[in-house]
């Protein structure tokens, strides 16, 4: 075997997006040699479609505002099951983590006193939303992009990661891709430019690859979002809680066909916005759900002073958590009241002048106008849900970010636990600076205490190579374009907003011929920038990832949140106590139930 | 309602390469990035694009469209005229990798030479201040998706190799006009804008401008302001004769003080 | 013969064609080498030919001030100061001022570049030129100088609005009187002014050095003013060209003789 190229870092952070990058600076701040691994150039992640904002209690627009009131917020929005203490130092550290932001150079929309200006979002209780226009995620990527390149941290991108390699681990469990080892080593990839292999040697591995979303067919996520994370660290022995909650971004482009599932921010709503159906008619008044009943208005006139005057209304309806208004259109449009694409109206226009239209939402009106001939200053949207977003993740240590895997981290959509069943809007950009910081800081603390470094076995190099080159091995084998099509058929179908035990069923039958499928995928070319090949390497976790989905979402016989069964319509006390864990065993996953942590009294007295 | 695209599709690496015929089944509605990805799915599985978004907000999918620098994502296939072949080509300033992916380490490498921004310290209360007008400007520049079609299009290096080294392009001339303008920042990096990133290379034709995906104004509203802030620092005779007489050219640039509101 | 560089260059795609564009790229260039061109024969003409270039009440703006003792009576409402040294058309001494101003003007920069030096042609169509040093070397780094030719033209702005104003006289002398001539010598002066005021340095010197607008708020507002009329620039600057062209030749006519400036009271 020729020699292959390697490099060592006290800490690999895996993923170029804001969790990603912000573990890179705080491992970097904390003294480690911090390296960068990431799919794409840098910059490019996804993160760069966060349009709203970033969700932290600062108290610059309402000084009601607290972390007390934001913590109660995201554990109201997740229905209860997200794990407390990380939603508590979530909402803690967020107003931090934004003002640090500025010191590396971001500039927000301001208040008329200067202050970061805070925006309206589904779920929270106050205007909390630090944001630029609607543009928030660019303004965040860039700004750690440059304080990382400014620290002269390494970055690897367009560089993949397809194993993750543990101290002790061997080639004999080279046909199950399951690691046995002790504490992280390492991880394994190649680069897509020219294919060759790249090990790098590392005792702290930072998981910050983001989520699953193209594993169905409407989607606001890109190629990168194929579950990496989540994989490598079932692969690794790590658990993954709470798969069955996928949120359904309940706005996301209907038409054109090839702009389908394209995100429609939920500043839209949040700056006036209104969904009607084919009739006419402000369908969310019709959905308002018991549990949120006390807090919502219940006629157009309160929902439209509420803009003006928050202390004495309630707010619209359209600003439910998403879940809640996803499953509405999805509704509307069962009932034929959608609009003529399959979707329904969102509607600015009528409610906003065309200049502040401009002013507050560049971006949407750029879009709509570019790629669907839709002026939104002038007429509704066509809007409809779009898989945005999995609740589901590496279960971690809430304060360190560590797995069950010692060495092993997750940051960002990658891990799980903090958003419950459902995450609210500016709840993950949050997440991704409150969490990378911590896991990053940890890693590297973690890293310095080792005082030997974890080794990394030849044989398990060249059997992980072998494992990626396999496609090129196979002639006239499936293709690996129509797999992934017709794995997110399957999944969409399927397993998609609302879910049924049969359909569920069929789906994990068909996934176990999916297995069968990607054994036999072949590719044409060579090494050299080969997307095909590239993916037939991601379906591997596309198609683990989608297993843990359904079998999660089998086993969970409620509706609570991003998950909404069929037969159960109800949610259920009992599951409200429970979360979920998924495990590899084998070549299979497996689906334990645990209970939730116990959170402590001062902290549920909030919710009296 | 589908219809046959003719399409002209740049194929090769850095030894070599030719434009290859592809006819591909397209919808209404649809751009030139579905066309290449159902050539991929279809036809050429190896096909070499870069993309990630698909709503221009990455910047990542920057091809060349019957010549001209444009994000494939963006370009809608009803701009074209009925049975018009479009020709699809790598970016043509920087070196190829394989079909339309080239590689643009160049401007990573700028972006590090750029000083970073270096704030005045935070308030005792701990939050900046900052009003909405002072930030708007520099806001404009920020939302520069790093596409680099500006980067590309410029015949500065375009048109020139052995001008990479001393050019640091629109790009990053948004870069530095953001910084410039920044209320916070403390450093005066104008020196460093003639020196270092060769603005004096720029001859203002605009075409980056023209090809900016997000419409930012970069030759009015960043290249030239930093012209002009270049001319004071270095080219104005009266501002020239000020400095020698008040010896502020003794300090190191980025040390330079700034005067309140200059 | 030297490697090949830009597209040519052995690391990128191997495409020989120079511009794959398919649209007319090439009108834009060629039209304003036209235009420019044109006026540049004409303005030459009319500069050297020393003759019809004022009747009362007008001076044309090509001639304004006339300062030499070669001026015709009547037309050196500055006085002849500069005596008579000056061996050409008293135009030449005064044309430099708005020649410099429009040679380094950040618009006109891109239109002659792209159109007579071919630097580039078109966006994405290759350059002939093996070498290029862009504004770094003299002459090309005397641009940088823009505003000194803003500042003169500021100057010479105010004088031919001083001949806007005369315009107002009858041919006699009396005030209180209009012609044609008087209205086209008024959008001339407005023309050139607004031209001058919407300039990329005017821009940065009315507010746009700053730092920080919020703690200027007058020339933030003023900045904000030039901004909009440095966004027609382009515009400004091809409209006052042709004018400052057209208002010469009604001139040219009326002084002549050939047409007769009709009056309006």
């Amino acid at each position: 075997m020729t020699e292959i190229e390697r490099h060592s870092f006290d800490v690999l952070v895996v993923g170029a997006g804001g969790a990603g990058l912000r573990a890179a600076i705080a491992a970097h701040d904390a003294g480690a040699r911090v390296g960068i691994v990431c799919k794409s150039l840098l910059g490019k992640a996804h993160t760069v479609m966060a349009e709203g904002g970033i969700a932290a209690a600062m108290g610059n627009v309402w000084q009601e505002d607290n972390w007390k009131v934001h913590f109660r917020d995201t554990m109201r929005g997740g229905k209860m099951l997200n794990h407390w203490r990380m939603a508590q130092l979530h909402a803690q550290e967020a107003p931090d983590r934004v003002r640090e932001l500025e010191e590396w150079g971001a500039l927000f929309d301001r208040t008329p006193d200067g202050l970061i200006s805070q925006r309206d979002f589904g779920g929270h209780r106050y205007a909390r939303l630090a944001h630029v226009g609607d543009r928030t995620g660019l303004e965040l990527i860039r700004t750690l992009q440059q304080r990382a390149v400014a620290l002269g941290i390494d970055v690897f991108m367009e560089c993949t990661v397809t194993e993750l390699v543990k101290d002790g681990d061997t080639a004999t469990s080279t046909d199950k891709r399951v690691s046995a080892g002790g504490r992280i080593a390492g991880a394994f990839g190649y680069w897509r430019e020219s294919g060759r292999f790249v090990l790098f040697e590392a005792p702290s591995v930072v998981l910050a690859t983001g989520g699953i979303g193209k594993s169905y067919k409407v989607t606001s996520n890109s190629w990168e979002y194929t579950g990496d994370g989540h994989a490598l660290a079932l692969q690794s022995g790590a658990s993954l809680v709470n798969m069955e909650f996928v949120q359904f971004h309940p706005t996301g482009m209907v038409w054109p066909p090839s702009v389908k599932g394209i995100l429609v921010t939920e500043s839209v709503r949040g700056d006036g916005g209104v969904l009607r159906n084919s009739e006419g008619r402000r369908f969310m008044f019709d959905y308002i759900p018991e549990f949120f009943k006390a807090e919502t208005a219940d006629s157009e006139d309160e929902a439209d002073r509420w803009y003006e005057d928050k202390t004495n209304n309630r707010r619209p309806p359209e600003l439910l958590p998403r879940d809640e208004v996803a499953r509405a259109i999805n509704a509307e449009v069962k009932a034929g009241r959608g609009s003529p694409h399959g979707g329904v109206f969102l509607d600015i226009a009528s409610r906003r002048t065309p200049e502040y239209i401009r002013r507050r939402l560049p971006s949407m009106y750029h879009q709509f106008k570019e790629l669907a001939d839709v002026d939104i200053t002038a007429e509704p949207m066509e809007v409809g849900p779009t898989c945005h977003y999995v609740m589901g993740g590496v279960a971690v240590d809430p304060d360190t970010g560590e797995s069950a895997v010692p060495g092993l981290y997750a940051a960002g959509e990658v891990a799980g636990g903090m958003h419950g069943a459902n995450r609210l809007g500016g709840n993950s950009l949050s997440d991704l600076l409150v969490f990378g910081r911590r896991t990053g800081l940890n890693a590297a603390y973690a890293a310095a205490r080792l005082a030997t470094r974890p080794s990394i076995d030849d044989d398990v190099v060249r059997a992980a190579s072998e494992r990626a080159l396999a496609p090129f091995g196979i002639e006239g084998g499936e293709n690996p374009y129509g797999v992934q099509q017709d794995l997110q058929e399957v999944m969409h179908n399927l397993v998609g907003i609302i879910r049924r035990e049969d359909e569920m069923r069929q789906a994990l039958d068909d996934l176990t011929k999916f297995k069968e499928r990607i054994g036999r995928l072949s590719v044409e070319g060579h090494r050299q920038y080969n997307p095909g090949w590239h993916l037939a390497i991601d379906l591997h976790n596309m198609l683990l990832v989608s297993e843990c989905i359904a079998r999660a979402a089998l086993e969970r016989t409620e509706s609570r949140g991003g998950h909404t069964r069929d037969d159960f319509p109800a949610t259920d006390d009992a599951w409200g106590r429970l979360n979920l864990h998924c495990r590899l065993d084998g070549d299979d996953v497996a689906v334990t139930r645990e209970p939730l942590p116990e959170m402590p009294d001062e902290l549920r007295e909030l919710f009296g | 309602m589908g219809y046959d695209l003719d399409m002209k599709v740049w194929r090769g690496d850095a030894s070599g390469g030719e434009l290859v015929d592809f006819t591909v089944e397209v919808e209404e509605g649809e751009v030139v990035l579905d066309a290449l990805h159902r050539i991929q799915a279809t036809q050429a599985g190896d096909l070499a694009v870069r993309w990630n978004c698909k709503a221009g907000k990455c910047g990542s999918c920057s091809t060349e469209i019957n010549g001209k620098p444009r994000l494939a994502c963006m370009t809608r296939l009803s701009t074209f005229e009925e049975g018009e072949t479009v020709t699809v080509t790598p970016l043509r300033a920087f070196p190829v990798v394989r079909d339309l992916v080239t590689d643009v380490s160049y401007n990573y490498k700028v972006a590090e030479k750029v000083p970073p921004f270096a704030p005045e310290p935070r308030p005792a209360d701990g939050a900046y201040r900052m009003q909405q007008v002072d930030v708007e400007r520099g806001q404009e520049f920020r939302k520069c998706i790093e596409c680099f079609l500006c980067q590309t299009v410029c015949h500065v290096i375009r048109d020139h190799e052995e001008n990479k080294p001393s050019f640091a392009g629109p790009r990053f001339f948004l870069r530095y006009a953001e910084l410039e303008m920044h209320p916070l920042d403390t450093n005066d990096r104008r020196e460093l804008a003639r020196e270092q990133a060769g603005i004096g290379l720029c001859n203002i034709t605009k075409c980056c401008t023209e090809v900016c995906p997000e419409g930012i104004k970069i030759t009015d509203n960043a290249i030239i302001p930093m012209k002009e802030r270049v001319a004071d620092r270095s080219y104005d005779p009266v501002t020239w004769l000020g400095r020698k007489i008040f010896r502020r050219d003794q300090l190191p640039d980025a040390q330079v003080p700034r005067t309140p509101g200059d | 013969m030297a490697a090949p560089t830009g597209t040519q260059s052995p690391t990128r795609a191997r495409i020989t064609a120079r511009s794959l564009r398919t649209d007319r790229w090439w009108v834009y260039p060629s039209f304003t080498a036209l235009v420019l061109l044109a006026f540049v024969v004409y303005a030459t003409y009319r500069a050297f030919v020393g003759e019809h270039y004022f009747i009362e009440p007008y001076l044309t703006p090509l001639y304004s001030p006339c300062v030499t003792t070669e001026c015709v009576e009547g037309s050196a409402h500055l006085g002849t100061w500069v005596g008579d040294w000056w061996p050409l058309s008293p135009a030449v001494l005064i044309l430099i001022i708005p020649l410099s101003l429009r040679l380094t003007c950040y618009y006109y920069r891109k239109a002659y570049y792209r159109s007579f030096w071919m630097s580039p042609p078109a966006c994405a169509v290759a350059e002939p030129h093996r070498r290029y040093t862009g504004e770094t070397r003299f002459p090309l780094i005397l641009q940088n100088i823009h505003r000194y030719a803003l500042y003169l033209a500021l100057a010479y702005n105010v004088l031919l609005t001083y001949d806007a104003v005369m315009s107002f006289k009858s041919p006699e002398g009396e005030w209180g009187h209009m012609g044609l001539g008087s209205l086209i010598l008024v959008v001339n002066a407005v023309l050139l002014g607004l031209y001058s005021l919407s300039c990329h340095s005017c821009r940065h010197i009315i507010g746009g050095r700053l730092r920080s607008f919020s703690k200027h708020p007058v020339r933030y507002r003023a900045w904000g003013m030039v901004s909009v009329l440095n966004g027609r620039h382009a515009q400004l600057a091809w409209a006052s060209l042709v004018w400052v062209a057209f208002t010469d030749f009604y001139i040219w006519m009326v002084a002549s003789g050939t047409w007769s400036d009709p009056r309006f009271f």
